[in-house]
């Protein structure tokens, strides 16, 4: 039938099985989508999809190979009629009545046209990021049974149509290439509790069951058995840089370090910050007063190899702030270069990533310098959901 | 397809969530839902098996549950016991074997809703234990040699909140379907069913209130609909004038579980 569609689907990056098409194909035959095209969107859909993140690659998908389709030949006169003889359809107000006898007389392609035309500018709008709200136009196609949101036919918000509601592509904000905000981040770390591995750990736990049903075996002779403990054993080291080019991004660190914290999961968390790069000096605390100082050394004495690291900075300073071994930051003065330094904890540290809240910048040679030398040494994510999920995974790999 | 499924009385339906209940009826797939808390997945199990007039079965999943719990249980410390003190029938295995909401669902004679009540609380490997099962509709004891094969396929309905990711191979054999936060038109309909005689201008103000909170920046627990039901409650218990909740938000506490919350939404209201 239709199998480039399953291509397509396949090509724009979801993840469609044989099966799940298959499924399709079957509830097509049982006819599921009863015979409307909007149904159509929404089997596709339930059948297809199994997540919301994935809403906004399969709205774009159906858009993109469904819209040169002669789409309304059979069914959409139908339902026009339908409605137009459904007077309890019909918007109450004298105003809305006038709307609806004016787009009887389109024709069927003004109808496809101006719809395609609003498809465009809708999507305008929500590029620009606000809500789309329908505007006087738009009532045309509520009428026409392309009722875009808001604009209600009737007391139902059942007549919006397939087109109307892949082009809304509403589900945008959940696609997981998006950056992120508090909850999804706090989602993506109880991803690391996926990665709390039970095979690190020694049989240590009593196990009631076994040993009951091993003594039964056993011919009522006592055997114990032991099974591992299902604790979560990751211990996380945070770095973070803090102020200065940082401050632009300082709402979505936040947002990670309240996830972080918020994560109870983690056998232990040990929180720091930085300025730029680490020196021989690290804060306690965000705001980088002296009186939050400890030596470099302690963590890296203190704090075994089992941590994983985290270090979230923009890697973008001035090179002499990477590079010069005398440089002079917040009253510490040391022979070891910021690069150094990192590279103690990229030795110290075998489960160490990088995550980058900023792209590599395409202006200012300084900045893109510092960034190229510190992505040569560290594996380097982008704070966005996708990457997030690749550099907690790759925490958890060994070597 | 003569059962088909239209919302019930007590519960509104948007007609995207009809049409994949009918689907998933249909194909005799697991139906999962997944949304924000407080958008109804776990009453629309409760309101299918009022509209197709069908016993429901509840599995709650919590941390701690695995898979075979939800299939049988062998009792093997009582047979232990009956063993010690020659109690009879300990040769009889059937006896301290017992089923689990599955096994009670796949077993009963007419078909039944059998409601998984979110997932992702348990562990990672729990919804792959339970494949074949929810496949086959059917499991073996070994224990007893049994085969326990469901009667009727029962209408499975899953819910998740997405607290963990469920493994692929289990989504690819569900519907997948997802519960967007009612809209204010939706929400009308759902305070209707539960506040029937609700002043409109009350309703106005409330929901004008309610929505306007949920898409504050700050707020870290978004209120939901039963805490909008609870509200309404209390506002019209406590005799409130609707022109004032707007302006001064009466009984946040209700809204608002959090103090921070509370904090910020006083922030914006000056």
């Amino acid at each position: 039938m239709f199998t480039s569609f399953f291509y397509l689907l396949r090509a724009r990056g979801l993840n469609v099985s044989l099966n799940e098409w298959m499924s399709l194909i079957e509830a097509l035959d049982m006819g599921l989508h009863a015979s409307s095209f909007t149904g159509f969107y929404y089997l596709c859909r339930s059948v297809l999809v199994k997540s919301e993140a994935d809403f906004d690659k399969f709205d774009g998908a159906f858009l993109e190979f469904f819209k040169d389709m002669e789409f309304a030949t059979d069914e959409l006169p139908q339902e026009l009629l339908d409605w137009l003889e459904n007077p309890k359809d019909l918007p109450g107000t004298e105003f809305d009545m006038e709307r609806a006898m004016q787009n009887e007389r389109l024709s069927q392609s003004e109808i496809q046209k101006m719809f395609l035309e609003r498809l465009e500018e809708q999507k305008d709008e929500h590029n620009g990021g606000s809500y789309w709200v329908g505007t006087g136009g738009v009532s045309v196609f509520g009428n026409s049974g392309f009722s875009p949101r808001g604009i209600r036919v009737g007391g139902q918000g059942g007549k919006r149509r397939a087109f109307q509601v892949a082009g809304e592509r509403k589900f945008r904000d959940f696609r997981e290439d998006n950056t992120l905000d508090t909850r999804q981040f706090q989602m993506a770390f109880r991803k690391l509790r996926q990665f709390s591995s039970r095979t690190e750990e020694a049989r240590t736990e009593f196990d009631i069951d076994e040993t009951i049903r091993e003594t039964c075996d056993n011919a009522g002779n006592l055997k114990v058995v032991y099974e591992k403990p299902r604790k979560n054993m990751v211990k996380l080291l945070l770095l973070m840089d803090s102020g200065g080019s940082m401050e632009y991004y300082s709402r979505l660190c936040s947002s990670l370090f309240q996830a972080v914290s918020k994560s109870n999961h983690f056998k232990d968390l040990q929180v720091f910050y930085f300025h730029n790069c680490i020196y021989s000096k690290i804060y306690k605390e965000a705001d980088l007063r002296p009186r939050s100082i400890i030596t470099t050394d302690w963590i890296l004495n203190n704090l075994s190899s089992e941590y994983k690291v985290i270090i979230v900075g923009d890697a973008q300073m001035e090179p002499s702030e990477l590079l010069d071994p005398s440089y002079y930051s917040y009253g510490v003065r040391d022979e070891i270069t910021g690069l150094e330094w990192l590279k103690r904890f990229k030795e110290k540290y075998p489960h160490i990533v990088w995550l980058n809240p900023s792209e590599r910048p395409t202006w200012g040679g300084w900045w893109t310098k510092t960034y190229d030398i510190i992505h040569k040494d560290f594996d380097m994510y982008r704070l966005t959901l996708d990457d997030l999920n690749t550099a907690l995974k790759k925490l958890m790999v060994s070597r | 397809m003569n059962t088909t499924f239209q919302g019930s009385k007590d519960y509104v339906a948007s007609e995207e969530l009809m049409r994949s209940v009918n689907i998933a009826i249909a194909l005799q797939k697991p139906l999962l839902i997944k949304g924000e808390p407080g958008t109804g997945k776990t009453m629309l199990a409760e309101a299918i098996s009022a509209a197709l007039g069908k016993k429901l079965i509840i599995w709650n999943i919590k941390s701690t549950t695995k898979a075979q719990d939800g299939l049988y249980v062998y009792d093997v410390v009582q047979r232990l016991y009956d063993s010690q003190f020659g109690n009879e029938g300990v040769d009889d295995i059937e006896k301290y074997v017992k089923l689990g909401k599955l096994g009670e669902a796949f077993s009963a004679d007419e078909q039944v809703i059998l409601l998984i009540d979110e997932i992702d609380k348990a562990d990672l490997e729990f919804p792959n234990d339970l494949l074949w099962e929810l496949d086959k509709m059917e499991f073996y004891i070994p224990e007893t040699k049994q085969t326990v094969k469901a009667k009727q396929r029962p209408i499975v309905i899953i819910t998740s909140n997405a607290e963990k990711e469920l493994p692929d191979a289990f989504l690819r054999r569900c519907i997948f379907h997802y519960i967007e936060f009612p809209d204010e038109q939706q929400m009308k309909e759902i305070i209707h069913v539960h506040h029937k005689d609700v002043e409109e201008n009350l309703l106005d103000q409330v929901l004008e209130t309610f929505y306007w909170i949920r898409d504050l920046y700050n707020i870290q627990k978004k209120p939901s609909t039963s805490e909008v039901i609870d509200w309404i409650q209390a506002l019209v218990l406590g005799g409130i004038d609707p022109d004032r909740i707007k302006a001064k938000v009466p009984f946040a506490g209700v809204l608002l579980k959090k103090n921070e919350d509370i904090d910020t939404m006083r922030r914006y209201l000056k």
